[in-house]
């Protein structure tokens, strides 16, 4: 099978060319509210709360913070990427291409996941003016962001094909990510919960990706991070079944 | 000639089960500019998103140059250049950069200088700089037609390039179809205007229904359904038409003392030697005599109203 490579290289070039031009909203905003969580969380209730397993609460939060912004722009950037121009109708021009699906969606997935990437980048550094960053195992660390921004983009790609409406774009971010995000131990060890809820939060998901990033750093977590990593790997393998079962039956792409 | 997109047996029928496309059978030669005309809802539309890949077909098949569309996508829609009906276009992106991305799109390796001459030619070279947002709507359709021809296509597609555009535009739209035909280009558009169709295509195929319900070369077509009507102004007052004349397809207009003889240029004697020997027979004087030919207008209007008729 040949690949139109040309044809990905340029859906991801004006993707990100795309994002170059909204560049201190796509990075200041996430950065301002990182910083007012660490302002907040980390120097003004943080040093009301003991250090967790022998880290400082407001280093203890800076996995969980960095997910937090990961997820939600993986997802709107990769959802609002595909859905544009499907709400503009500019989507014809794709679609009478000659491109696969395959290569649409590593042109859009791609670009959405290297903007995570850079993002999730920024943080860290941002979170380094805060607390003494230290990276106990940075391969994985950097495996974890990856894997996490390819996954979640992939996920936006799949909410922005079934979306039909503004509403729909924003509304799995809102309703399902936001609070499995904060009930998934980013801003707390689910140690300190009670028994039932700490077994409820073993059925987040969020909770594995949040826990493994954790460990690559302090090598602390609440799963095992091979679990972790197994977890984060079967999200990716399902978000690929359902787009490919997307690009099968042409969902919501083609009539 | 060649066939350059061979359409058999192509139907559509929508997710709601409307079926848009009845078994469309149509062969269109290398080269020529084709005019589909039909009424809003006709199908025109679909046919063409079906060919161009975004509309799945429920059966037949379509081949661009030999090419099936769905097996060999890559190769028919390479030849491929389509501007939609809608001004579907992105906001934010500059003119430069959008052409750049669908020339892109279909593989092809950059080409400035081409690109340039193309803007050039559609009097947009010197708004390449400028946010697609901000041009005026027949601007917009000319970017549309930029990209459509980014890639080099042997085929374009003209999705009702003229609606909504002034007439200045419209002769300059038709003048970018001509010179693409000069250049080898097969050319389809579907229109509503019968003008543009009687100024412009070699071929006209007529769509109402989702049924193809006759393609003929424009010349051909007019003569074979082309109507023509003689006026004869008569001098004397008359208050029927006299017995001797009886036999013609004749209508009097009293107020204006006008018969009116409507006779098929098909056939081959029009009888008008033997009307006009009558006349002077009957001992009535001409004082004006008028041929008018019906328009594709009127040919359109008879085809498509017997179609409805006939669903009736
Ligand atoms: N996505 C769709 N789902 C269901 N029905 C559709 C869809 N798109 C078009 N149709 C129907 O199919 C028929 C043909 O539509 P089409 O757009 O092909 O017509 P057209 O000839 O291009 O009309 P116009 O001259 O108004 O552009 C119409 O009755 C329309 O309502
Ligand atoms: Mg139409």
């Amino acid at each position: 099978m040949s690949l139109n490579i040309q044809a990905i290289k340029v859906i991801y070039k004006y993707e990100m060319l795309r994002s170059w031009k909204t560049l201190f909203q796509s990075l200041a905003s996430p950065v301002i509210s990182t910083a007012l969580y660490f302002v907040v969380f980390g120097s003004a209730i943080g040093s009301r709360i003991d250090s967790i397993e022998g880290v400082s609460y407001g280093l203890f939060i800076v996995p969980g913070l960095t997910m937090l912004s990961l997820l939600t722009q993986s997802i709107s950037n990769a959802s609002f990427g595909i859905f544009f121009p499907k709400f503009t109708g500019s989507i014809y021009e794709v679609l009478s291409a000659p491109v696969s699906f395959f290569e649409i969606m590593v042109g859009y997935v791609g670009a959405a996941a290297s903007k995570s990437f850079i993002l999730g980048i920024v943080i860290l550094i941002t979170a380094s003016f805060f607390v003494e960053l230290r990276i106990a195992h940075p391969i994985w660390m950097v495996s974890f962001l990856i894997l996490t921004c390819v996954s979640f983009s992939l996920f936006g790609f799949i909410i922005g094909l079934w979306a039909t409406n503004f509403e729909k774009l924003q509304v799995i971010p809102l309703l399902v990510i936001t609070p499995l995000v904060f009930l998934g131990g980013s801003f707390y060890s689910v140690s300190m919960l009670p028994p039932f809820w700490q077994t409820v939060t073993l059925f987040n998901p969020v909770l594995y990706l949040v826990s493994g990033f954790r460990w690559s750093f302090f090598e602390v977590s609440d799963v095992n991070v091979g679990l972790s990593l197994a977890m984060v790997v079967v999200f990716l393998l399902c978000c690929l079944a359902v787009v490919s079962w997307m690009f099968k039956t042409g969902y919501r792409l083609k009539e | 000639m060649n066939s350059i997109i061979s359409i058999k047996n192509l139907s559509k029928v929508y997710n709601g089960g409307f079926e848009a496309l009845k078994s469309i059978n149509l062969d269109i030669e290398e080269g020529e500019i084709i005019a589909l005309l039909g009424p809003n809802g006709a199908g025109k539309t679909t046919l063409i998103s079906t060919i161009c890949g975004i509309v799945s077909p429920t059966g037949g098949s379509v081949s661009v140059n030999g090419y099936d569309i769905i097996k060999n996508f890559r190769e028919s829609r390479q030849l491929i250049g389509l501007v939609p009906q809608e001004l579907t276009l992105g906001a934010f992106e500059t003119v430069w950069n959008t052409i750049q991305f669908s020339r892109g799109l279909f593989g092809k390796k950059r080409d400035d200088a081409y690109l340039e001459q193309l803007l050039k030619d559609l009097s947009l070279w010197d708004k390449k700089d400028n946010e697609l947002r901000m041009l005026s709507g027949g601007m917009k359709r000319r970017v549309l037609i930029a990209k459509a021809l980014s890639h080099q296509p042997k085929i374009i597609f003209l999705d009702e390039p003229t609606a909504g555009v002034d007439v200045e535009l419209r002769k300059d739209m038709w003048n970018i179809v001509r010179k693409l035909r000069e250049s080898g280009v097969t050319i389809i558009l579907t229109t509503h205007y019968i003008e543009e169709a009687e100024e412009i295509a070699d071929r006209i195929g007529v769509i109402s229904g989702g049924e193809l319900l006759l393609v003929e070369d424009k010349q051909v077509l007019m003569q074979k359904l082309g109507k023509k009507q003689l006026v004869l102004e008569i001098k004397e007052t008359i208050d029927s038409i006299p017995e001797s004349l009886k036999l013609y397809d004749l209508s009097l207009d009293k107020n204006t003392n006008k018969l009116t003889y409507t006779y098929d240029t098909g056939g081959d004697s029009t009888g008008i030697t033997r009307l006009l020997q009558k006349i002077q027979g009957e001992g009535l004087q001409l004082k004006e005599l008028q041929t008018t030919q019906s328009s594709l207008e009127d040919i359109f209007v008879t085809l498509v109203h017997e179609k409805k008729e006939d669903e009736a």
